[in-house]
C-alpha cells in the first residue's frame, strides 16, 4: 500500500492553471456574437420612479437595447397560476421556490416601480461593447419621486418583525438571572459588511431556441439552474449554468442575483449572447452583504463562574423587497452548558440592498457578542476567561438532547493556550508592555455546525489510463478540486497527476452548494461511491466471456494501484480496457446524510488567542499575533484546509477592525471600492499559528471531515475586542473597533 | 466613461500648445488619478494632451544645493534617488507611505501634486458636491465625514488634500516651475495649492494650458533630520487620517529650526508655521512638541465624523518629532 494521500498536504491542482491565466472565470468566456449589458442603477434609496429618459442613451454609440420596465417581459405570480407558466407569460416569481432554487432577492428585477435600495437596477443597457455600454448607461436619466429613506438599523427605532422559527427557550431564563449573583445586560452591534470578493460578479447568457447557457460567478450550478428554469417557466434539463473557476464569493454567490435574469432576459430579446460584468460599486449595492446587526445580551452567573442563564436577543437587517433573516443566536444554546436559555431574532427593514449568507452568517456575529459577554463576565467574576469557558463546558449538546459525535474544544484549549503561552497573561489592564507599547492578550472560542447534504457523482475509469470523476458542485477557490482527485487516488491508487476532475457544470451529476462548510462532507462520499462503482464494473467488464479474468468470482479481484489482479496476473485499468475495446468503465453514486443525525450533535470547535498591541502615543492598534488550534475532524488537505482557517482569520480581523459598509443620513451608499472599503492588508496580518487537530469524525461521513470554510471567523473580532480589553480597559462593544473608540483626546 | 481624443506631445512647447487654453482638455501622464475619475464620470475630458513623451524625467542637483525635479520623474524613482534618500529622507518615507509599489511605479511628481480628493461626495457625479458642480452644494457636511479635513475648510467645501508626496515637499520648501502660453513661472509651493473658501472648484493657482515642468526642493536645512509618520485605519494602502512631516535640526538639546506639515487633515497639504514658531529655539522635549502640536491644531474645526483627527494629529506633530529628534 502507497502512503494514504488522504490528509496529505497536497498543493492545488488547478494552481498552474490559475497562475497562467488559463483557469475560465465566467467573464473570461466570449461568445461569438457576443454583445454587453450595463445595468443603470437608481441614485436614490427610497421613493419612486416616475420617469426614465432613454433617448439620450439610444443615440449613444453602438447601442442595440435598452431593458427597463417598460418592455420587460411582464411577470407570472405564481399565487395566480400554480401551474406555473400555463398562461403562457415567460416569468414565474421565486417567491414560491422549493429549497434548490432560492434566489438572492425575491423581487424580480423592474417588478414594480418602487425604488427600495440605492443601486437598485432601473434598467440595463445593451451595447456593441462594454464601454459603449457604460457610456450610454450614464446617459439615461431618471426622475423619482424620493421619499425619506431608512438608511440603516442604527438610524430607526423599528422594532422589527419577529422571526418565530429562530425563537428557542429552555429552563427559566427570567427567573434565573433575577436569582443569580453576578449579571449583566449589554448591547453589541456589528455594521453591516460586504463581500468584496476579488472576482466581480458576472454573467453572460445565451439562447438556443428555447435552451438556455449561463456563465456566472456562482457558487451554485445547480441552484441557478434551478432557479432560472423556475423563472423562466422552462424544465431545467433546458438549462446549464457553468462556473469552473470562481474567484471567491463568501457567500454573495450561493444565490442569483437581479443582473443574472435581466442579463438572461436581454439575451432573449436581442437574440445574442449578453455579458454583464458587474462594477465594483455594484457589488455592493445588489449582490448581497452581512447585515448589521444589535444583540442584547443577558447573562448571569453564580460565583463559581458557573452559567445561569443566557438571554441573547438580536435585530438584523433586511431590505423591504425580501426577508432575510439572519440566525444571530443559533450558536448561544449550543455552545456552553447553561440549563436557562433564550434567544430571539427579529428582522428590521432597511433601504439596503437584500442581505445574504456570508461567511459564517448569523454564528459568526452572535459569536462576537457571545464571546465578548463571556469575556465580561469573566472580569465580572475575576477569574482567567479560559477557566470560565473551561467550567461550562457542554458534555452533550445542551440544546438537543444528543451526544457530540466529537467535542474537542479542551484539546484546543489546552494546545492553543499552551502554544500562546497564555499562563504568563498578567490579567490587570495596561500592565503589559514593549516600548511605546500596551499588550493585550484576548481569547474566544470559535464554533460552526456540521452539515451535510445530498450529491451524485460518476466516476470513469479511461482506456488511457486517466480516471475522471464529474460532480456539479464548484470549487470557490478553497480546493475542491484538489481534495476530490485525492479521494479518487487514494480509493483507485492511481496518482493525483492521473485524476481528471470536472466541477462547475449543471449538467454533470447534481452537487451542492459551496456554502455553510458542506462542500467536503457531501461531496467526497459520492466521490467515494462512484469510485467504488467504477471499480466494480471494471471488475465486471474483467470476468465476462472472453474477459482476461473470465470466470472468476468479482470479489476474488483486488484493485490496487490502479491494477486489477486475481494473485496470479495484474493488469493495469488502462491495460484491460485496451484488450476488451473499450473506452471506460463508469461509475455512479449517489450520497446523502444518514440516521446519524439522529445519534450525534455535529458540530466542529476551536479557540483563538490573540494579541494586540495598542500604541497610545499615535492611537495604533494592531494585531500581532493570532495562535489557534481548531478541531474539525479529519483535514483531507491539511494545506487548504490551514489556508481556509488562516482567511478566515484575516477576515475575523476585517469584522474587528475595518470593515464596515456605510450609508449616509440619506440611505446612499459612501464606501463602494476597494480603497474606501477598509479590509486588512498583507501588513496587517500578523503571524496566524494555526493548529489543526486530527479527530476524525467517523460518525459523520467515512472520510471524517467536517468542513472547514467558516469556523475560523467565528470568535476572532471577539478576541480581539477583549485583548484590546486587557491593554486599555476599553470594553468596546460595537465592531468595528475604530480610532474614534480608543483616542486619548 | 464617455470617449475622448487623444494626442501626444513630444515637447514642452507642443503640449502646451495642444492643450491651448481649452477647457476641455487634460494633460494625461500616469493616469492613475485620471482615468479612475474619467471612468467615475466625474471628469468629462473631450480630449487628453498625453505628456509622457515630454523630456521631463530627470533629477538634477543645482550648484546652490537644490534639487530639481521633472514633472514626469515617478514616485518611485523620487523616493529612491540617492540625493533625496541622503538630503530629504522625509520626501522619500512619504512617498512610500502613499498608495503602492505599482501605482508609486507610473505616478508621477506632476501627477501627484495635481491629484483631487478622495471626497466619496466628489467622487460620485449623483451627489452634491461645490467642487465638482459649484453651487450644487456639499455632501460631505451633512453625510458622513470621517476622513474630511479640520484645517482651511470653508462652509462651501471641507475636503481633504490626499497627498503625502506634498507634505514632504511643504515641510521641505520647494518651487514649481510652470510653463505656459504667457511663458514661464516660478511659484512657491506652499502658495500653490489653493484653499477652498467660496471657491472649491478653484484647487491651484494653475491656469488652463499651463503645464508643471519641475519642482525645485530648497536647499536641505543643514544637519537636518527628517520623518514621515502617517496614521490610518490599516497599516498600508489607506491615505491618511493624519500624518505629519517633521524636520529638525538641533543645536545642542535646542531645536535651531523646525519644519512642520500636515497631511490628511487640511483643504491643502498643511505647512503649520504655528507649530514651527512654537519649537524654533525651545528645548527637544515632550513638552515642547505638545505646545507645537497644540499651535498646529488651534484653528481646527471638526464636523460630525471627524473630532478625532484633532488629537490624532497632534499624536501624528508629537511622536514625528519625538522619532526626529531621538535619532541624533
Ligand atoms: C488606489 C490608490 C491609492 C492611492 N493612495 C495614495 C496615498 O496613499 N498617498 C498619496 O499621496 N497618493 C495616493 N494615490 C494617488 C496617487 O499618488 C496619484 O494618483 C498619482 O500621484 C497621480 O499621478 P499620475 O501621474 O498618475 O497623474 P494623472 O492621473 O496622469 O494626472 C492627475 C492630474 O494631474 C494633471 N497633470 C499631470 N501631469 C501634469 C503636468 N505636468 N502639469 C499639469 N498637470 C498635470 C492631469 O491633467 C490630471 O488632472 C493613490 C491612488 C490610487 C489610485
Ligand atoms: S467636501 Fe468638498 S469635495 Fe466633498 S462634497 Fe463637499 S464640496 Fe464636494
Amino acid at each position: 500500500m502507497t502512503e494514504s494521500i488522504i490528509g496529505h498536504r497536497t498543493t492545488r491542482i488547478d494552481g498552474e492553471l490559475k497562475l497562467t491565466g488559463k483557469a475560465d472565470y465566467a467573464a473570461d468566456h466570449n461568445l461569438l456574437g457576443q454583445v454587453y449589458g450595463y445595468p443603470v442603477p437608481s441614485t436614490i434609496a427610497r421613493g419612486r420612479l416616475v420617469g426614465l429618459d432613454l433617448e439620450a442613451a439610444r443615440q449613444s454609440p453602438g447601442v442595440i437595447e435598452i431593458i427597463h420596465r417598460g418592455n420587460f417581459p411582464a411577470l407570472q405570480h405564481s399565487d395566480n397560476n400554480p401551474a406555473c407558466g400555463s398562461e403562457g407569460r415567460l416569468f414565474h416569481s421565486p417567491n414560491t421556490m422549493a429549497e434548490q432554487n432560492k434566489v438572492g432577492e425575491a423581487r424580480l428585477p423592474f417588478e414594480d416601480d418602487g425604488i427600495h435600495y440605492e443601486g437598485q437596477y432601473i434598467a440595463m443597457v445593451i451595447a456593441d461593447t462594454f464601454e459603449h455600454a457604460r457610456a450610454a448607461a450614464r446617459l439615461v436619466t431618471a426622475r423619482y419621486e424620493e421619499e425619506k429613506a431608512v438608511p440603516g438599523l442604527f438610524q430607526t427605532d423599528d422594532e422589527g418583525e419577529e422571526a418565530g422559527d429562530e425563537a428557542v427557550s429552555r429552563g427559566d431564563p427570567e427567573g434565573a438571572f433575577e436569582s443569580a449573583p453576578v449579571k449583566f445586560d449589554h448591547t453589541y452591534t456589528i455594521a453591516m459588511e460586504t463581500h468584496v470578493a476579488m472576482e466581480m460578479h458576472a454573467s453572460i447568457a445565451y439562447w438556443d431556441g428555447d435552451r438556455l447557457t449561463v456563465y456566472e460567478s456562482t457558487q451554485g450550478v445547480v441552484f441557478q439552474r434551478n432557479a432560472m428554469a423556475q423563472i423562466f417557466g422552462i424544465p431545467p434539463e433546458k438549462v446549464t449554468v457553468i462556473a469552473h473557476y470562481i474567484g471567491s464569493g463568501f457567500g454573495s454567490k450561493l444565490f442569483m442575483w437581479p443582473h443574472a435574469v435581466i442579463t438572461a432576459v436581454a439575451a432573449k430579446m436581442v437574440g445574442r449572447p449578453v455579458k454583464t460584468v458587474l462594477s465594483r460599486q455594484q457589488n455592493f449595492c445588489s449582490a448581497g452583504n452581512r447585515p448589521a446587526s444589535r444583540q442584547r445580551i443577558r447573562m448571569a452567573a453564580d460565583r463559581d463562574g458557573r452559567l445561569k442563564s443566557i438571554r441573547h436577543d438580536s435585530q438584523n437587517e433586511t431590505s423591504f423587497v425580501d426577508a432575510y433573516t439572519e440566525s444571530v443566536g443559533s450558536g448561544t444554546p449550543r455552545v456552553y452548558a447553561c440549563d436557562n436559555v433564550s434567544v430571539s431574532q427579529r428582522r428590521v427593514e432597511v433601504n439596503h440592498g437584500t442581505p445574504t449568507s456570508m461567511r459564517a452568517p448569523g454564528e459568526v456575529s452572535g459569536s462576537v457578542a457571545l464571546e465578548i459577554a463571556m469575556d465580561e463576565m469573566a472580569i465580572e467574576l475575576g477569574m482567567d476567561p479560559l477557566e470560565l469557558r473551561r467550567r461550562n463546558f457542554a458534555e452533550r449538546d445542551p440544546s438537543a438532547d444528543l451526544p457530540w459525535s466529537g467535542n474537542h474544544l479542551r484539546e484546543c484549549w489546552d494546545d492553543a493556550s499552551r502554544r500562546f503561552g497564555w499562563e504568563k497573561r498578567n490579567p490587570e489592564i495596561g500592565s503589559m508592555r514593549d516600548g511605546h507599547e500596551i499588550i493585550g492578550w484576548g481569547m474566544a472560542d470559535a464554533t460552526w455546525e456540521a452539515m451535510r447534504s445530498h450529491c451524485k457523482a460518476r466516476v470513469e475509469l479511461r482506456a488511457d489510463g486517466k480516471v475522471q470523476v464529474a460532480c456539479g458542485t464548484q470549487d470557490i477557490g478553497t480546493g475542491t478540486y484538489t481534495i476530490v482527485a485525492q479521494t479518487a487516488s487514494e480509493l483507485t491508487g492511481v496518482p493525483i497527476e492521473r485524476i481528471e476532475v470536472k466541477l462547475g457544470d449543471s449538467t454533470l451529476p447534481a452537487g451542492p452548494l459551496s456554502g455553510g462548510s458542506m462542500a467536503t462532507a457531501t461531496v467526497l462520499p459520492a466521490v467515494a461511491g462512484a469510485t467504488r462503482d467504477a471499480i466494480e464494473q471494471l471488475k465486471q467488464l474483467a470476468i465476462a466471456d472472453g474477459a482476461p479474468f473470465e470466470g472468476k468470482k468479482a470479489d476474488a479481484l483486488t484493485f490496487e494501484s490502479g491494477a486489477l489482479s486475481d494473485g496470479n496476473r495484474t493488469l493495469s485499468f488502462a491495460e484491460l480496457l485496451d484488450k476488451l475495446q473499450r473506452g471506460m468503465a463508469e461509475g455512479e453514486a449517489s450520497a446523502a446524510p444518514g440516521d446519524e443525525q439522529d445519534k450525534f450533535s455535529f458540530r466542529s470547535f476551536g479557540a483563538h488567542f490573540v494579541e494586540i498591541r495598542w500604541d497610545p502615543g499615535i492611537s495604533r492598534l494592531r494585531v500581532s499575533r493570532v495562535v489557534s488550534t481548531i478541531d474539525i475532524g479529519r483535514a483531507i488537505n491539511p494545506l487548504t484546509a490551514r489556508n481556509q482557517v488562516e482567511g478566515a482569520i484575516v477576515m475575523g480581523m476585517g469584522m474587528g477592525m475595518f470593515e464596515e459598509t456605510e450609508y449616509d443620513p440619506a440611505g446612499n451608499i459612501y464606501n463602494n471600492n476597494y480603497a474606501d472599503y477598509i479590509v486588512p492588508v498583507h501588513a496587517d496580518i500578523p503571524d496566524i499559528e494555526v493548529e489543526l487537530l486530527d479527530n476524525p469524525d467517523f460518525n459523520f461521513n467515512e472520510f471524517g471531515a467536517r468542513g472547514v470554510g467558516e469556523i475560523g471567523i467565528t470568535g476572532m473580532a471577539a478576541a480581539i475586542s477583549n485583548a484590546v480589553y486587557h491593554a486599555t480597559g476599553k470594553r468596546i462593544r460595537d465592531m468595528p473597533i475604530k480610532i474614534a473608540d480608543l483616542i486619548a483626546s | 466613461m464617455r470617449n475622448f481624443d487623444y494626442q501626444r506631445a513630444g515637447d514642452v512647447a507642443e503640449a502646451t500648445a495642444l492643450h491651448g487654453n481649452d477647457h476641455s482638455a487634460d494633460f494625461i501622464a500616469g493616469g492613475t488619478n485620471l482615468i479612475d475619475m474619467v471612468k467615475l464620470d466625474i471628469m468629462r475630458p473631450e480630449r487628453l494632451v498625453d505628456v509622457n513623451r515630454l523630456p521631463l524625467t530627470g533629477i538634477e542637483s543645482l550648484d546652490d544645493g537644490r534639487l530639481k525635479i521633472g514633472a514626469l520623474v515617478t514616485n518611485t524613482d523620487l523616493a529612491y534617488h540617492e540625493r533625496v534618500l541622503a538630503d530629504y529622507p522625509v520626501l522619500s518615507e512619504a512617498i512610500l507611505t502613499g498608495a503602492s509599489t505599482q501605482l508609486r511605479n507610473v505616478a508621477t511628481t506632476a501627477g501627484n501634486v495635481m491629484q483631487r480628493t478622495r471626497c466619496p461626495y466628489f467622487r460620485n457625479p449623483a451627489r452634491p458636491c461645490n467642487k465638482r458642480e459649484p453651487g450644487s452644494g456639499c455632501g460631505a457636511l451633512e453625510g458622513i465625514n470621517r476622513n474630511h479635513a479640520v484645517l482651511g475648510t470653508s462652509d462651501q467645501c471641507i475636503a481633504v488634500h490626499p497627498s503625502d508626496m506634498c507634505v514632504g515637499m511643504q515641510a521641505l520648501g520647494a518651487t514649481l516651475t510652470i510653463e505656459g502660453p504667457g511663458g514661464t513661472r516660478d511659484i512657491p509651493f506652499e502658495d500653490y495649492h489653493l484653499l477652498p473658501g467660496d471657491t472649491p472648484e478653484r484647487e491651484h493657482d494653475l491656469n488652463d494650458g499651463e503645464l508643471i515642468t519641475h519642482v525645485t526642493l530648497d536647499a536641505p536645512i543643514d544637519g537636518a533630520r527628517g520623518h514621515y509618520l502617517k496614521l490610518r485605519d490599516r497599516m498600508s494602502y489607506e491615505f491618511a487620517l493624519a500624518s505629519c512631516a517633521a524636520v529638525v535640526a538641533l543645536d545642542g538639546d535646542a531645536i535651531r529650526e523646525a519644519r512642520i506639515a500636515l497631511g490628511g487633515v487640511g483643504t491643502k497639504p498643511w505647512r503649520s508655521h504655528e507649530a514651527e514658531a512654537a519649537l524654533s529655539g525651545q528645548p527637544a522635549t515632550e513638552e515642547t512638541f505638545q505646545k507645537a502640536a497644540e499651535a498646529a491644531m488651534a484653528g481646527a474645526v471638526a464636523h460630525r465624523d471627524n473630532a478625532f483627527k484633532i488629537p490624532l494629529a497632534k499624536q501624528a506633530i508629537v511622536r514625528a518629532l519625538a522619532t526626529v529628534t531621538a535619532q541624533s
